[in-house]
């Protein structure tokens, strides 16, 4: 499904991936842990595409697609999604409007018919309810006043209704309470399917107690240093990462 | 204060300079420096951008009417559909107008500015008076070519209990300056002032307005908003007087726009001037460019860049046209910001 090799990221100049490979089969979940600094939402946004992550060596393919080479749109239509640990404001756009006008531009970009009103408005009801989403809510601006929970679970309704084949996580956990903290991972554990894969970004391991990996790597100064079981994830929280900062510098 | 100008295009001593400190940044006297000859009468076909919407109509082609009149007068309610086409070559006409809603009376004034031609001056003076527990409604449309000359200047008396509302369109000109002077009563009476710039190429707008609160509980709210490309300028300039003893004035003033280039340009002068102690007021201004992250975000959902770019634009710009209570005209608001924008962006 996705899969890494030598990825080098420069930002600013600054390189901050500095050779990291990956693979993630379909149907996995993978999780990324690593101390901060590590590279850990570089990797995040390099492979959405956005703007000042320069690529100067390596390649990322999704389903044998270079990603590199495309529009962040493009990858989306692809079937990559990048959960935000901040997700954006958007003043003026009703969260109707902009999950339905992104679902449509992505079908157009596969060829696909627009999804008709009332066809989306039901789907959208029985998504908002499996998330407990109040429906009005998605009448207002997107995430804008949204308390913190309530924007991850707008982002965990973009997931369900866009359907993407690789979802990745970026620090979902940041900013959730307990409740909230398991009504997102429940969400996206619905979405768990042999064809979609997923890479969860965390810090702390409190979120793969949740959202369950099959492998866990461990990111340090912009490589991948290390990669186990889920038991690796217990390791380290609790040994810490320092050993790894120490070996990868 | 200073007193306002009188503009008159067969007069060259009333083109103010951006010396005359309301003119600083349109700058008319570039532009046009002798009277222009005047425009030759032409036919105007009845319609108009507002057609849709019915009610009466009163046109101007080239500053004349049907009956070759230079001045016309409205009194009533319902719908007014007030044009003033120009369809000239490097010549100047002038028009005015004068428009009362009587006594709770509702009027809907639709103001087109229609241009074809080339280096015209059009000047048009306009005067609405609102009765007692009247209201109007005035949306301008400001539509012409990129190399002409259009100044209009209105007008507006307000009674109490009266509301008087209006959202200004403008998609600019050589110099276009649309100008909106309110004597408010308080007593009741609202007053809403909004704007909506949306500049390519050179073209200039300049909104401004003065809004002169005379009496106790006046209310006055405004909006206005803009994006400008390339080498575009545009201007607000938004003044509201709270005179002495007009307390309990509720007054609110905001600007914001985006700049899309480095050559374009925005001057925002938003003023309050005080002399009355119990008063709430405040203005805000903003100018910046389109939030990266937000357009980043939208297409990491999968929305191309261009959609992106006009949909949170229209959502930045559209809340002036969300105000427009008028259904059909708010329609047409919004339908004339979709066209601007999808031609800009």
């Amino acid at each position: 499904m996705l899969k890494i090799d030598n990825l080098q990221v420069s930002v600013a100049d600054k390189p901050i991936l500095k050779g990291l490979s990956l693979d993630v089969p379909a149907g996995e979940v993978h999780a990324v842990m690593g101390p901060n600094g590590a590279g850990k939402s570089t990797l995040g946004y390099t492979l959405a595409g956005r703007n000042g992550y320069e690529v100067t060596a390596g390649t990322a393919s999704l389903n044998g697609e270079d990603l590199l080479a495309l529009e962040p749109n493009e990858r989306a239509a692809k079937g990559l999604f990048l959960s935000f640990q901040y997700p954006l404001e958007i003043p003026g756009v009703p969260a109707l409007t902009f999950v339905r006008t992104a679902l449509n531009a992505q079908r157009k970009a596969r060829g696909e018919g627009e999804v008709s009103a009332p066809e989306f408005l039901k789907l959208v009801k029985q998504k908002a309810k499996e998330l407990r989403i109040d429906f009005d809510m998605l009448k207002r601006p997107l995430n804008v006043g949204f308390s913190g929970g309530e924007k991850k679970r707008m982002e965990v309704l973009q997931m369900a209704l866009l359907e993407p084949k690789l979802l990745i996580l970026d620090e979902t956990d940041s900013g959730l309470d307990i409740d909230a903290l398991r009504i997102v991972s429940e969400g996206v554990n619905a979405l768990r399917a042999p064809d979609r894969s997923m890479l969860v970004i965390t810090h702390y391991q409190r979120l793969l107690d949740y959202i369950r990996p099959d492998k866990v790597h461990v990111l340090a100064a912009g490589r991948i240093v290390a990669s186990g079981g889920p038991e690796l994830a217990l390791e380290l929280e609790r040994t810490g990462y320092d050993r790894y900062a120490a070996e990868a510098a | 204060m200073n007193a306002p100008v009188r503009l008159d295009l067969r007069d060259a001593s009333t083109f103010p300079t951006r010396r005359v400190e309301d003119w600083k940044w349109s700058d008319l006297k570039r532009f046009l420096r002798e009277a222009p000859a005047v425009s030759p009468a032409i036919v105007v076909a009845p319609g108009g951008p507002f057609a849709a919407l019915g009610g009466q109509e009163i046109a101007f082609g080239n500053g004349l009417t049907v009956d070759a009149a230079s001045e016309a007068r409205f009194e009533g309610a319902g719908v007014l559909r007030l044009r003033f086409v120009s369809d000239a070559q490097s010549t100047g006409h002038q028009a005015s107008a004068t428009v009362v809603v009587p006594a709770g009376a509702e009027l809907l004034v639709l103001e087109s500015y229609e241009g074809a031609g080339s280096a015209y001056a059009s000047n048009v003076g306009l005067t609405f008076e609102v009765g007692e527990g009247a209201r109007l409604t005035r949306v301008v449309l400001l539509e012409e070519p990129e190399d002409v000359i259009s100044v209009s200047v209105a007008d507006v008396t307000v009674a109490p209990h009266a509301r008087y509302e209006h959202t200004v369109l403008a998609s600019g000109a050589k110099l276009q300056r649309h100008e909106t002077r309110v004597n408010h009563p308080g007593h009741g009476a609202s007053v809403r002032l909004d704007g909506l710039y949306v500049l390519a190429g050179s073209r200039h707008a300049d909104l401004t307005t003065v809004v002169d609160h005379q009496g106790v509980g006046g209310v006055t709210s405004q909006l206005t908003k803009g994006v400008v490309a390339d080498s575009a300028r545009g201007v607000f300039q938004g003044r509201i007087v709270v005179d002495r003893g007009a307390d309990q004035t509720d007054a609110r003033m905001g600007h914001h726009a985006l700049i899309l280039s480095d050559k374009a340009e925005i001057d925002a002068k938003p003023e309050l001037e005080i002399y009355a102690d119990d008063v709430s007021c405040a203005h805000g201004n903003t100018i910046g460019a389109l939030d990266e992250n937000a357009l980043f975000y939208a297409r990491a959902r999968g929305v191309p860049e261009h959609e992106a770019r006009v949909m949170l634009t229209q959502a930045f710009l559209g809340e002036v046209t969300d105000r427009i209570e008028h259904e059909g005209a708010r329609e047409a608001a919004q339908a004339w910001l979709a066209e601007r924008l999808e031609a800009l962006l």
